[in-house]
């Protein structure tokens, strides 16, 4: 699906300082060589099946399913991974990988804290130094992943910077690798950034939608009619389609968080309501002004929020391959509470996009049909504002 | 000929870096013309950037002051048009891939022709994606900047053979911003870079000092400086162009 230069179509590339430019070839060199070595795939294989848990389950709900009454749900649980998200996939490959690099210290930029906690993890159980960079706002959304970090070991600075969300740690976590290459490793949390970055994250990830086919094969017989999953920089959703993009009859359904309405300036849907530029060191779609300034985002959710999206989304975008549609807050909460009430499974403010989404369309569709969410993560972070949310001042 | 080659004609040639639009274009407009009365060879004239991820601090304060301030590209090329009529030094725009994407690749290129801007800077463009705005470049006769890094090592002569205006090279790892030591062996990159191209290198980020100045003017063909002169403007807002003048005239003489 990429090509030569980590293009997705037009969309991907390398917008980087020269500064790093060395730093991602020689990461990609590395990339290419450990992707086919057999030592380095069965010692991640074992970090995933032993370490993190997995294979996640895909569990049939039942109960959601006969409430809505159409189409049958299933939930990917990537909740039920070590440290809570889908996160730890990606982490677990690329910590791995720097470790072969001959690298002892890991970066990371964080938005909930989930990729900052995956992180620190990785590096604890791996014998590495950890910073992880998480924008001022986001600390105080989600003060419980800070703390986490610093238990195991990693330093957290918060960024104070322009909007002190997931955007500004991810400069901020650029600004300090061009600073320090040689033993460091930018461990990127999404599929963004410039090549290859896209490509290996989504590579890490791809274990989702791997597993899915095989768990829902073995289930229903059959692939499904839909994968829905939560897009921010669109790391669990590009992990949950990329086993079904060649089978043209499984739609892909992308939830972009909408925050107050793509009809307002307080949203993060960058499918839904930005254009193209070029930003963070690839060309995608982004929030933006009518001169490329990058727009102050607004989700609920701070694993969301964020102004552009990554190359291989917009381009399945472009080709209509896959669908992106907008999810508010208000939807996001509504389905938060409902997925808790209904099957008790309480899922990260992120993933419950994807279940507002679903909710909407299942009614409307038959009862053999099959649905299969990503649940990205577990909500157990998001309870204090969701309860703030609902006007309830609960003290952690 | 690049206009740009007239800013090496004086000797070492002092590159001053100014944000438009902090804290107003007024201000800006003095500070362009102090810095050129008192020997600045080359302007370079920052469009802010909302994220600007090369640059530390200090130039990231710039960027978002002459943001609030409602700053625009096309205030800044206005601006620009303005200036030309009485500053003839050469100049050059600075800003990151998203301005001159955004605007329109074309328009803003053939804009720069224009209002006689000579060459564009562009930290988040690597030679592996020039060819975005190269060919625009070309066909309009705007320089398209080059910069070399500590961590270049084997990709220097590459850039250099297809270097155009001028070559910057990074002194540092890092980001934009004042340092009290530069350590990288920067004569070997010159060095490198003399073997690969005739265009002459200026050396930049973190040069504050008249010394510095000199010593970084002495193995290359000039020095860069930014971070220095936007303290100014922090500290002296509306009347910083007369401290800019006279820290100008300091580090031409160190390095004439």
């Amino acid at each position: 699906m990429t090509n030569q230069n980590g293009r997705f179509g037009i969309h991907g590339g390398q917008y980087i300082p020269e500064t790093l430019m060395n730093a991602v070839i020689e990461l990609e060199e590395a990339y290419n060589h450990y992707k086919n070595d057999p030592v380095f795939n069965r010692e991640l294989t074992e970090l995933l099946n032993e370490y993190a848990g997995r294979p996640s389950r895909l569990y049939f709900a039942e109960k959601m399913t006969q409430d809505l009454g159409g189409a049958k749900i299933y939930l990917k649980r990537e909740d039920l991974n070590h440290t809570g998200a889908h996160k730890i996939n990606n982490v677990l490959g690329q910590a791995l990988l720097a470790k072969k690099m001959g690298k002892t210290r890991l970066i990371a930029e964080t938005g909930a804290g989930q990729h900052g906690v995956a992180t620190a993890t990785a590096a604890a159980l791996m014998g590495m130094e950890c910073v992880v960079f998480m924008g001022e706002e986001d600390t105080v959304r989600q003060a419980l992943n800070v703390y986490r970090m610093r238990l195991l070991g990693a330093e957290v600075i918060p960024v104070k910077t322009g909007t002190a969300t997931l955007k500004d740690a991810v400069s901020e976590a650029m600004r300090e690798w061009t600073s320090r290459i040689n033993d460091t490793h930018y461990c990127l949390g999404s599929v963004m950034g410039p090549h290859p970055f896209p490509t290996i994250v989504r590579d890490f990830q791809a274990v989702i939608s791997k597993e899915i086919k095989e768990q829902i094969i073995e289930k229903e017989g059959r692939l499904p009619d839909a994968v829905i999953a939560c897009v921010g920089g669109g790391s669990n959703a590009i992990g949950s389609f990329y086993h079904f993009i060649g089978d043209k009859d499984v739609r892909l359904i992308g939830c972009e968080a909408a925050g107050r309405g793509i009809d307002t300036f307080e949203t993060a849907a960058t499918v839904n309501t930005g254009r193209i530029g070029i930003f963070h060191g690839m060309k995608s779609y982004f929030c933006q002004d009518e001169y490329g300034q990058i727009a102050p985002v607004y989700s609920i959710s701070a694993g969301l929020d964020y102004p552009g999206v990554g190359p291989e989304h917009a381009y399945l975008h472009d080709i209509g391959r896959a669908e992106y549609v907008p999810v508010t807050d208000d939807e996001a909460v509504n389905a938060f509470e409902y997925l808790a009430k209904t099957e008790g499974i309480i899922p990260a403010i992120e993933s419950a996009h994807a279940v507002a989404h679903a909710m909407k369309i299942a009614p409307t569709m038959d009862k053999n049909k099959i649905i299969v969410i990503t649940i990205s993560g577990r909500g157990d972070k998001d309870c204090a504002a969701i309860a703030r949310y609902r006007g309830e001042d609960i003290h952690e | 000929m690049s206009n740009i080659k007239k800013a090496f004609e004086n000797g070492k040639a002092f590159i001053a870096f100014i944000t438009c639009g902090d804290p107003d274009l007024e201000t800006t407009a003095s500070a362009v013309r102090a810095a050129a009365e008192n020997g600045a060879d080359l302007i370079e004239l920052g469009i802010p950037f909302s994220d600007p991820t090369a640059e530390g601090p200090d130039i990231q304060g710039a960027n978002l002051r002459a943001l609030d301030g409602g700053i625009t590209t096309d205030k800044i090329f206005a601006f620009v048009k303005e200036l030309r009529r009485d500053v003839k030094v050469p100049m050059v725009f600075m800003t990151y891939a998203n301005v001159v994407f955004s605007y329109g690749a074309e328009k803003f290129i053939s804009t720069c022709k224009n209002i006689e801007i000579d060459g564009l800077i562009l930290p988040d463009l690597p030679f592996e994606e020039k060819e975005e705005f190269q060919p625009l470049c070309k066909q309009y006769g705007v320089d398209l900047i080059s910069l070399i890094a500590p961590a270049s090592e084997n990709r220097i002569a590459m850039i250099a053979k297809e270097a155009e205006g001028f070559l910057y090279i990074v002194s540092s790892l890092g980001v934009t911003g004042t340092r009290s030591e530069i350590k990288t062996d920067l004569a070997a990159m010159v060095k490198v870079v003399r073997e690969n191209t005739d265009v002459p290198c200026a050396i930049g980020f973190g040069i504050s000092t008249p010394e510095q100045a000199k010593k970084m003017a002495d193995i290359s063909d000039g020095a860069i400086v930014g971070s220095a002169i936007i303290k100014l403007l922090e500290k002296y807002g509306k009347e910083a162009p007369k401290y800019i003048g006279e820290y100008v005239k300091s580090m031409k003489d160190a390095i004439r």
